[in-house]
């Protein structure tokens, strides 16, 4: 992670202006309005509304209107590795968002298991702190639930629950160390502001080990791609835990409590956990499986520039364009196969923005002779591991990631 | 209380980036202000639309419920248990039935 000054946001905003305007005139125009989106969820229901409801936000697919949940269109994904603001999915647990935030009076604790409890203001966090940033997927737990068979109840996502952003703000441990952690100190809490309708609902909190808390790249963000958080993405603070699932990347975050003792809260111990399983997979019905909360992520890719159902010419060479990030580290190769996986050839990855980060890749592509193809992806990261060629399966819905397909038809 | 590392922060930002020394704005936020949309939908009319209208609307919308896969009775009753037990979604004993019974009939495993 570079360690910045307080100046490097102006370079950041021109670079990344020039990206966010190409999206907003590709989907402002009037070939490209439409009211609704048939997401391909196998059984159905796929329908839903794109609004422009939210503000500061542009077309999005409506998921849920409160608390809210917002996909991002998958053409977005298309446009470049960073996800514009504007169309960052968005997912909130509890109705009771705070819609008015005066920077004046916004302050973050850190208390716990420290030698001095502290109380920041945002002018503390932005002036007087070493500022780094970093660019990190943050991807829902349970992105592209909706393709689970047999279906699992939940958000009903196809795969935009994610997105890419550069990330400003500072050091979790710098933070930690201004408090000073005590020994015996073995999680760090963190709660925002978000609050249940029903006064004795668990408040949404999540916990990390401390000495990930202390790793020197979890960070708490200010700003993504250059500018301050839309309010519904977590400002004026978000936790951002580079190649862990989003569940961790604490909105409007404003305590920060150091544990002695492991965290028993409800959303660390009994939500978002997983099977103790390769891919978190069981069997439809499985019980008595270990259970384990869900932490780092695992590689993905997917096409960007072709949808199923599409057409090219025989034996013409076509684009193919894409997306793919490694999960907890950075992006090997992307390989695709135009035979179902009998044979696959490696793409041209594109620059490398961060290994948290989304990675555009390339390749050209021909299609021997006219009929239907099934195009494959498969992304192994730098840990060698690959998407799987089965979807894993659990009660409900994480970590999919299986290789993705695309039935392209050549004429 | 951070004071005295701020020399050394705008000494490294003009040393590393001095070409961008003149226009020195330290980042910046806004308070923000917004209203965020709600949702007046209710359930389609049926036998229990009113118990599920009154009951769970206060905490979701009807939009995620309404977009759900079918699923079984048993799934159902799960889910709004869930609602009850790990949510605290104040909801009547004898509410349970009509809600379940509703979700069933409206999305149930075919």
């Amino acid at each position: 992670m570079a360690e910045i000054g307080d100046l490097h946001h102006l370079i950041t905003r021109r670079r990344l202006l020039g990206v966010a305007s190409v999206g907003a005139l590709a989907l402002t125009s009037p070939s490209r309005a439409e009211t609704t989106i048939d997401l391909p969820l196998p059984g159905g229901p796929g329908a839903r509304p794109i609004t422009t409801g939210f503000p500061q936000k542009g077309p999005m697919i409506l998921q849920r209107t409160r608390p809210p949940l917002l996909e991002t269109p998958f053409e977005v994904f298309d446009k470049g590795v960073f996800t514009p603001n504007d169309q960052f999915y968005v997912r909130w647990h509890w109705a009771i968002i705070p819609t008015d935030i005066d920077i004046g009076k916004f302050s973050l604790t850190v208390r716990g298991h420290v030698n001095q409890a502290l109380s920041l203001s945002l002018n503390d966090i932005l002036h007087a702190l070493p500022s780094v940033r970093l660019s990190a997927v943050n991807q829902c737990s349970g992105n592209s639930r909706g393709f689970f068979q047999p279906r699992v109840p939940g958000g009903e996502w196809a795969n935009g629950a994610m997105g890419n952003a550069l990330w400003t703000g500072v050091r979790l441990k710098d933070v930690l160390d201004k408090a000073g952690v005590k020994s015996g100190a073995v999680q760090v809490r963190f709660k925002g502001l978000e609050e249940p309708v029903v006064a004795d609902a668990p408040r949404f909190m999540k916990s990390l080990d401390i000495d990930h808390a202390r790793d020197g790249e979890v960070m708490i963000a200010y700003a993504m791609n250059g500018e301050q958080l839309p309010l519904v993405n977590g400002f004026p603070l978000r936790l951002v835990v580079p190649g862990w699932y989003a569940t961790y990347w604490v909105k409007m975050l404003n305590d920060i409590e150091v544990l002695n003792e492991p965290d028993t809260n409800y959303w660390t111990k009994v939500a978002y956990t997983i099977p103790d399983t390769p891919h978190a997979s069981i069997k439809p019905g499985e019980t008595n499986v270990k259970m384990v909360p869900i932490n780092r992520m695992v590689p993905r890719s997917f096409v960007t520039n072709i949808v199923s159902g599409h057409k090219v010419n025989a034996a013409a060479p076509t684009t193919l364009r894409g997306i793919a990030f490694g999960g907890d580290c950075g992006v090997a190769s992307v390989d695709y196969s135009i035979d179902r996986g009998q044979n696959w050839r490696q793409a041209q990855l594109e620059k490398d923005e961060g290994k948290y980060g989304f990675r555009q890749w390339q390749t050209q592509f021909m299609l021997p002779s006219p009929g239907k193809y099934t195009l494959l992806t498969r992304c192994t990261n730098s840990n060698g591991v690959a998407q799987p060629d089965t979807p894993n399966w659990n009660p409900a819905g994480f970590m999919r990631n299986v290789v993705e397909s695309v039935d392209i038809i050549a004429a | 209380m951070f004071r005295n590392m701020l020399p050394a922060i705008i000494l490294l930002g003009v040393t590393s980036m001095p070409f961008v020394a003149r226009a020195a704005t330290p980042f910046e936020l806004k308070s923000l202000k917004i209203d965020l949309p709600d949702s007046d939908k209710m359930f389609p009319d049926g036998p229990g639309s009113d118990t599920i209208n009154n009951n769970c609307l206060a905490c979701h919308s009807a939009d995620m419920v309404l977009n759900q896969p079918a699923l079984s009775k048993q799934a159902w009753a799960a889910e709004v248990n869930k609602m009850i037990n790990n949510y605290k979604a104040p909801v009547a004993s004898e509410d349970v039935g009509p809600i379940v019974e509703y979700l069933t009939s409206l999305k149930g495993a075919k």
